[in-house]
């Protein structure tokens, strides 16, 4: 049962979430997003994880009306196919840029090379983007390494670093507070602010890590 | 050119802010204090948006090295301009070689400073606000260090009165007893148990050191606590956003806070009243009450009316300010 609930006067969000993470409304989200990003009412939409949040300027749009045009959105909205790319990611993982492998093999009953290999073994997808510039959600991780989130947060994760957590797998595109554990270490680019596209990644998108030679 | 004479880390070039960056992961930014920047901008006839420094650190120094008109609002501060004190929400033109001085406030805790014609920094991403956690926007993506040097949009100077001119009533700051915000049902609102909706209403919650840009961290009696545990997908946030980590005391999130979490939401300050919580001081009482959204609406549309009201009241009285 999709919920729509006020973000404040100006912000709308849909909530589909039902149980597990569910690729097929994932797919409806970015449409509804898509759909929704060209109308002049809109001032921009967020998709999250089986979720969208709707900004509008509220001196202009009455709530209710959004509200309304928002769940007609959805509920025409298709799931349709997306052009996906395939983004290959190198990593060196383990010891000074991967300090939580020990603790995440552990977690998962594995070494740490199978540990490596079961993450390397993944196809991911790129779910939504957002906390930080760049950041992206990948949905795909081996249930075997959704070790829960650290209890309080490292005050400092160093960019690049290759990290999961709740679930997700992620990379860090700047140096930020996270309570996701580190594996490994890339070097790819992830977000520079003063490029044509600054995000390496868009919604959809395929990631395969392998190891860094 | 002015030339910055005090560092810190903590005053930055500041605008509205991105509006369409958030799909990217980019925070939306941009003044704490929208009315206070605009206060400024409309008192030097710029566009009302136009890039000013937002001012936390205090004493704050800048020498001007050509004559300009400025302007500084916000927070309740001694305001020198060499040996001339000035009073709230001023304009004012400077000569070359002066010094403006901007002490600790009184009331308040943002001040602006804008100049005519805006700061000339790049606007990236659509903003020249400063991204402190991405490190671009305003100047090189970074705080204000003693020795920078800015420059002005070219505009046509404005002429006004050698004492300078303001606003008979200058925009409101909470009083020091308490800061009074008015908040709308969140998510997951009617998850939390009928004794932490109460005491969100009714509690004084205050503000802790762990105040900044990304968020306000508050600190209560009593904690807020959910009718059964809740694991939510990570999904947008927006400023105002008040969520409800595990430990039960709320976090208001500000212009830089992330743009997604996966924290529990009680409630969302609604827009006009953000600004008060920019002005509120480590240590005061914040006080959530509710409002409807039709009310809520009702007070956005009315602070965009009054402010083109004042624009239009201004404009009109520098047609006949006497020289």
């Amino acid at each position: 049962m999709t919920r729509i609930h006020m973000a404040g006067a100006g912000g709308l969000l849909l909530d589909a979430a039902d149980g597990a993470f569910n690729d097929m409304t994932q797919r409806r989200i970015w449409a509804t997003s898509r759909e929704l990003n060209v109308r002049a009412d809109i001032v921009q939409t967020i998709p999250g994880v089986n979720n969208l949040l709707v900004m509008f300027d509220a001196v202009e749009t009455d709530p209710a009306t959004m509200e309304t045009l928002l769940r007609d959105v959805w509920t025409q909205a298709s799931a349709d196919e997306i052009p996906t790319r395939e983004i290959v990611v190198p990593v060196i993982y383990g010891g000074t840029f991967g300090e939580d492998l020990a603790l995440v093999a552990r977690f998962a009953n594995l070494t740490e090379e199978e540990t490596i290999e079961v993450h390397v073994a993944g196809r991911y997808s790129v779910a939504a983007i957002g906390a930080m510039a760049g950041f992206v959600y990948l949905t795909g991780l081996d249930s075997r390494l959704a070790v829960p989130r650290r209890d309080s947060p490292r005050l400092r994760v160093e960019k690049g670093a290759v990290v999961i957590g709740g679930g997700h797998a992620g990379m860090m595109p700047c140096t930020s507070p996270s309570g996701w554990h580190i594996l490994g270490r890339t070097d790819l680019c992830l977000f520079d602010a003063f490029r044509p596209e600054p995000g390496l990644l868009r919604l959809g998108d395929t990631v395969r890590f392998v190891r860094a030679s | 050119m002015i030339e910055i004479l005090t560092g810190s880390s903590l005053n930055t070039i500041q605008d509205f802010g991105r509006r369409h960056a958030m799909a990217m992961g980019v925070a939306q930014g941009g003044a704490m204090d929208r009315l206070a920047l605009s206060h400024g901008n409309l008192l030097l006839d710029n566009p009302v948006d136009a890039a000013g420094i937002e001012i936390v650190f205090f004493p704050f120094r800048v020498r001007f090295h050509a004559g300009m008109s400025f302007a500084v609002t916000g927070a309740d501060c001694p305001v020198t301009l060499d040996d001339l004190q000035l009073p709230r929400d001023w304009a004012i033109t400077a000569r070359p070689g002066q010094t403006l001085t901007i002490r600790a406030p009184r009331q308040g805790a943002r001040a602006y400073l804008t100049v005519r014609g805006g700061l000339d920094v790049p606007a990236v991403l659509g903003a020249r606000s400063t991204d402190l956690k991405g490190s671009f926007g305003g100047l090189e993506g970074r705080a204000l260090q003693k020795g920078d040097r800015l420059a002005c949009v070219t505009a046509t100077s404005i002429r006004l009165p050698a004492a300078g001119y303001g606003l008979s009533r200058p925009c409101p700051l909470p009083p020091a007893e308490g800061t009074q915000v008015r908040v709308l049902p969140a998510a997951e609102h009617d998850i939390f148990t009928p004794e932490s909706l109460k005491t969100l209403q009714t509690a004084a919650w205050i503000l802790t050191p762990s105040a900044n840009r990304m968020g306000y961290r508050l600190q209560g009696q009593d904690a807020l606590a959910l009718t059964r545990p809740l694991s939510l997908f990570s999904h947008g946030i927006l400023p105002g956003t008040v969520q409800v980590p595990p430990a039960g005391q709320p976090i208001i999130q500000m212009m830089d806070a992330n743009t997604c979490g996966g924290y529990p939401k009680i409630a969302t300050v609604i827009e006009p009243d953000l600004r008060l919580l920019s002005q509120t001081v480590v240590g005061t009482p914040v006080h959530f009450r509710d409002i409807t959204r039709d009310d809520a609406v009702q007070a956005i549309r009315q602070d965009a009316s009054d402010l083109r009201t004042l624009a239009a009241e201004i404009s009109k009285l520098r047609t006949q300010l006497v020289f």
